[in-house]
């Protein structure tokens, strides 16, 4: 069973909610985390496991042998995002700029181009008994964030009960987090903002037909206009997190919410039995 | 002209806020919306859209089954895994056109496909170029570029100091083309070790890309002596931090009324933010 937690807009507490929903089925069920927001991932500031396995994350770029190349152009021509340029007597190729579609090695009438890989990132795993993390980095000041997300799911053994922490937004990294899950948890908060990205969201997962409910955090400051959201889309809010200092002061320490106050685990326990009851519910349907 | 860019790795730590502040105390000034997923800058400044245009960017591919002979080859060379059962998934299509190239039969065609909308607008405090990014599109990075442009113009016909721009999270695609080239970047963090976290990794993306960085530490006192941290951290890296705002809720509450905070409260969070636009703009004219 795999359910993605995301949220449209950042710091809604994503992290928080996977991170102590984790935690809380962990000794009961065989737990995988993967943590897709692999441009800043953050659940191990949280879980603090000794990820003691790593492999760096390729994508094939295109490697030119210039004593077969006849500069005939047809890898610039097929290259749909200009990461490849032919001139006179030269070949020149933006790494940055290619997705790794194998076009122009494929397509190369005098089999001059080979594949090389260019690094990325890193998927990184750690475990502790029964809760395993696998996180993915994309490397600084690089741009593609979907080819770490793939390798992190890789990983994913549908036997467990997976949960998969979701980079913020609505565009492609969401999507290829997102994509494949039983269920998306959708974490907001109840301000405009908050309510704008989470309408966002819920077009995203309806795109992709996947059942949803809401986590409402910080509640206190704020109106009731997301609540009522909700209700008139028939989304289910499933938990509600107040507005707390003690909980955001546990949260900037590192320690999950369900460590500091222990109660919030019989919260995360019911709210993984409403998931598996919408889901099972959602199959009957089908 | 200078560009200042407002980032911080880690979503949710106060960018909009701070960006609709400096709208309101800025004179001469384009502000631009580059969380073009997520955007929320105009639930603050109220625009009037002056002029829409659509976003065209990106291929998908199409299968037409009357020609199709359910070869493979497409399916089997697909590095995106977007083909199945001789049908493309569009989410999952990164438009590389590998598959046209290749089909025996010319079954495959690819279209352009409209990703999203920008928008140039009218408010209160001056000119704001923003968009919005369908629903699970690509090209992310080349809206954001065209808003900067679309700001870009708009500075040079008015003859205006400054572009203000409200950045993405995260340190991929959209950030760095947020950021390149702009004459300073703001990140704003907050004392939680995520924050942390990601002020590190987006630094480094602003060196990678050659742009000057202040910092700023919002709701400060949630943790103050990870504050402490953060300061003894940039001071090592050489880095200014040019204000620390008090944790209020005075922020949220200005969210919930549509306004920017330094128009909503007279608090020391107020003063704080004004003071940190008087160090910007002192860095600036340098």
């Amino acid at each position: 069973m795999i359910v993605s937690v995301a949220s449209g807009k950042g710091g809604t507490g994503k992290t928080l909610v996977a991170t102590s929903l984790a935690l809380s089925l962990r000794d009961n069920y065989k737990v995988q985390l993967l943590d897709c927001d692999v441009e800043e991932p953050n659940a191990n500031i949280l879980l603090h496991l000794d990820m003691n396995q790593s492999q760096p994350v390729y994508i094939p770029i295109p490697k030119v042998d210039e004593t077969k190349c006849t500069y005939c152009g047809k890898c610039a021509e097929v290259c749909a995002y200009n990461a490849i340029a032919v001139l006179k007597n030269k070949v020149l190729v933006f790494p940055e700029l290619c997705h790794g579609c194998g076009a122009c090695s494929y397509l190369c009438p005098e089999s001059a181009i080979t594949e090389e890989g260019r690094k990325v990132g890193i998927v990184e795993r750690g475990d502790s008994g029964h809760l395993e993390l696998i996180q993915g980095k994309l490397n600084v000041g690089e741009a593609m964030a979907p080819p770490v997300i793939r390798e992190v799911k890789k990983y994913i053994d549908p036997a467990n009960i997976v949960i998969i922490d979701v980079p913020p937004g609505t565009s492609c990294p969401v999507i290829e987090a997102v994509k494949g899950s039983d269920f998306c948890l959708l974490v907001t908060e109840s301000t405009p903002f908050g309510l704008n990205d989470l309408s966002l969201a819920v077009e995203v997962v309806r795109k992709l037909s996947i059942s949803c409910g809401v986590v409402i955090n910080r509640v206190g400051v704020g109106g009731e206009e997301v609540e009522r959201y909700c209700h008139q889309e028939g989304i289910p809010i499933l938990l509600k997190i107040p507005l707390d200092r003690k909980i955001a002061l546990l949260y900037s320490k590192g320690i999950p919410l369900v460590e500091g106050i222990p109660r919030w685990r019989e919260e995360f326990l019911r709210l993984f039995q409403d998931i598996k009851d919408i889901i099972a519910a959602s199959w009957v349907a089908k | 002209m200078k560009e200042i860019v407002v980032l911080s790795g880690k979503g949710g730590t106060g960018k909009t806020s701070i960006v609709a502040s400096f709208a309101s105390l800025a004179q001469s000034k384009v502000l631009a919306d580059c969380d073009v997923d997520a955007a929320d800058l105009h639930l603050l400044l109220k625009p009037k859209v002056k002029e829409e245009k659509e976003f065209w960017s990106g291929r998908v591919a199409f299968i037409d089954e009357e020609k199709c002979t359910e070869c493979g080859l497409c399916q089997e060379l697909c590095r995106f895994g977007a083909i199945k059962d001789f049908e493309v998934d569009p989410l999952s299509c990164e438009g590389c056109g590998f598959c046209y190239q290749v089909c025996p039969v010319d079954a495959i065609a690819t279209k352009d496909s409209m990703s999203g909308h920008s928008f140039i607008s009218e408010t209160k405090y001056g000119y704001l170029c923003h968009a919005r990014l369908g629903i699970a599109q690509e090209n992310s990075g080349k809206l954001v570029a065209l808003v900067r442009q679309n700001a870009k113009l708009i500075v040079e016909r008015e003859n205006l100091d400054y572009i203000i721009t409200d950045g993405p999270p995260g340190i991929g695609c959209p950030v760095i083309s947020s950021l390149s080239g702009a004459s300073l970047a703001l990140l704003v963090t907050e004392p939680t070790l995520s924050g942390m976290h990601d002020l590190e990794r987006v630094i480094g993306v602003c060196r990678h890309f050659g742009v000057p960085v202040l910092v700023c530490v919002n709701k400060y006192d949630l943790n103050e002596e990870n504050t402490y941290r953060i300061e003894s951290y940039c001071g090592s890296e050489g880095i200014e931090v040019a204000a620390r705002i008090s944790f209020d809720n005075v922020i949220t509450e200005a969210i919930v009324r549509g306004l920017p905070v330094v128009e909503y409260s007279n608090s020391k969070v107020t003063q704080q933010i004004k003071e940190l636009w008087q160090i910007i703009s002192a860095k600036l004219e340098k």
